[in-house]
């Protein structure tokens, strides 16, 4: 289910509790968009379509994406610092592939 | 008992159908122009402007690659809150760049990313609340050397 994939989450050392926490992701990834042009040989579409956060027990981030995004798809967005947990993250490929990681978030 | 087994029944088809529907959503959007696009998702809600800011610079020398973040107003509360942020471009391929679904547990409205900008254009950002408005605020940037998308 889930495969290899390079992705630097970049989270605070440590959070008080209900504190709103910046959360930067990237992930190396071509998001492959189908040029068609002339000559080129048309490549299929393979994108990173959605990207899922979940955290202390619900989904708390979610981002579809096109091809309209840049290659290495870039995202930062905020949370509240609810309890220390991992914070997960899903990515869902063209062609129905299934990238997973976690990063700890320590609240004290 | 019989009405418990058709509930378990159901719930899969209805996973699928909403599963089917939020793809499409996606992917239709490739015959959708820019204008429709907005349509769609103002559902004939009437826009409120401003409430958004939008910091991309204003001209862009690789369209490859730009930096754009937003900013919505909210109290993002429970009551209160910006649901979803949606990026639309007036003159890529795709008008539906991107979509970001949010709740209160976010903490502020707020998201940055790196987008494909075919040429110059304008970028428009449409944020939805819970209380089911609309605000819409929008950026023209200036693209010096496009993404190269359909020669442009």
């Amino acid at each position: 289910m889930s495969g290899s994939i390079i992705a630097r989450i970049t989270l605070p050392e440590s959070a008080k509790k209900g504190e709103v926490v910046p959360v930067r992701v990237i992930v190396r990834h071509p998001m492959e968009r189908a040029v068609d042009a002339p000559g080129l040989r048309p490549v299929p579409r393979r994108i990173l379509h959605t990207l899922r956060v979940t955290y202390a027990g619900a989904e708390v981030f979610r981002m579809e994406m096109s091809p309209g995004i840049a290659a290495n798809p870039y995202v930062e967005f905020t949370t509240v610092a609810v309890e220390t947990g991992p914070m997960v993250f899903e990515w869902e490929e063209d062609g129905g592939a299934v990238y997973r990681r976690e990063a700890q978030l320590v609240v004290a | 008992m019989s009405l418990h087994r058709r509930t378990v029944l159901v719930l899969p088809l209805a996973v699928a159908a909403t599963g089917a529907a939020a793809q499409s959503a996606v992917q239709s959007a490739a015959s959708e122009n820019f204008a429709a696009a907005e349509r769609a998702i103002l559902a004939g809600r009437t826009p409120i402007a401003g409430g958004i800011e939008i910091d991309m610079p204003p001209l862009s020398e690789n369209g490859n690659s730009v930096d754009l973040s937003i900013r919505v107003d909210s109290p993002m509360t429970e009551d209160d809150h910006v649901a979803a942020i949606h990026i639309l471009s007036e003159r890529n391929p795709f008008p539906r760049v991107a979509r970001f679904a949010l709740s209160p547990r976010a903490g502020r409205a707020e998201v940055a990313t790196r987008i494909r900008l075919a040429t110059t254009q304008t970028i428009l950002v449409l944020a939805e609340t819970s209380k089911g408005q609309v605000h819409r605020a929008g950026r023209e940037v200036i693209v010096v050397l496009g993404a190269c998308v359909d020669g442009g």
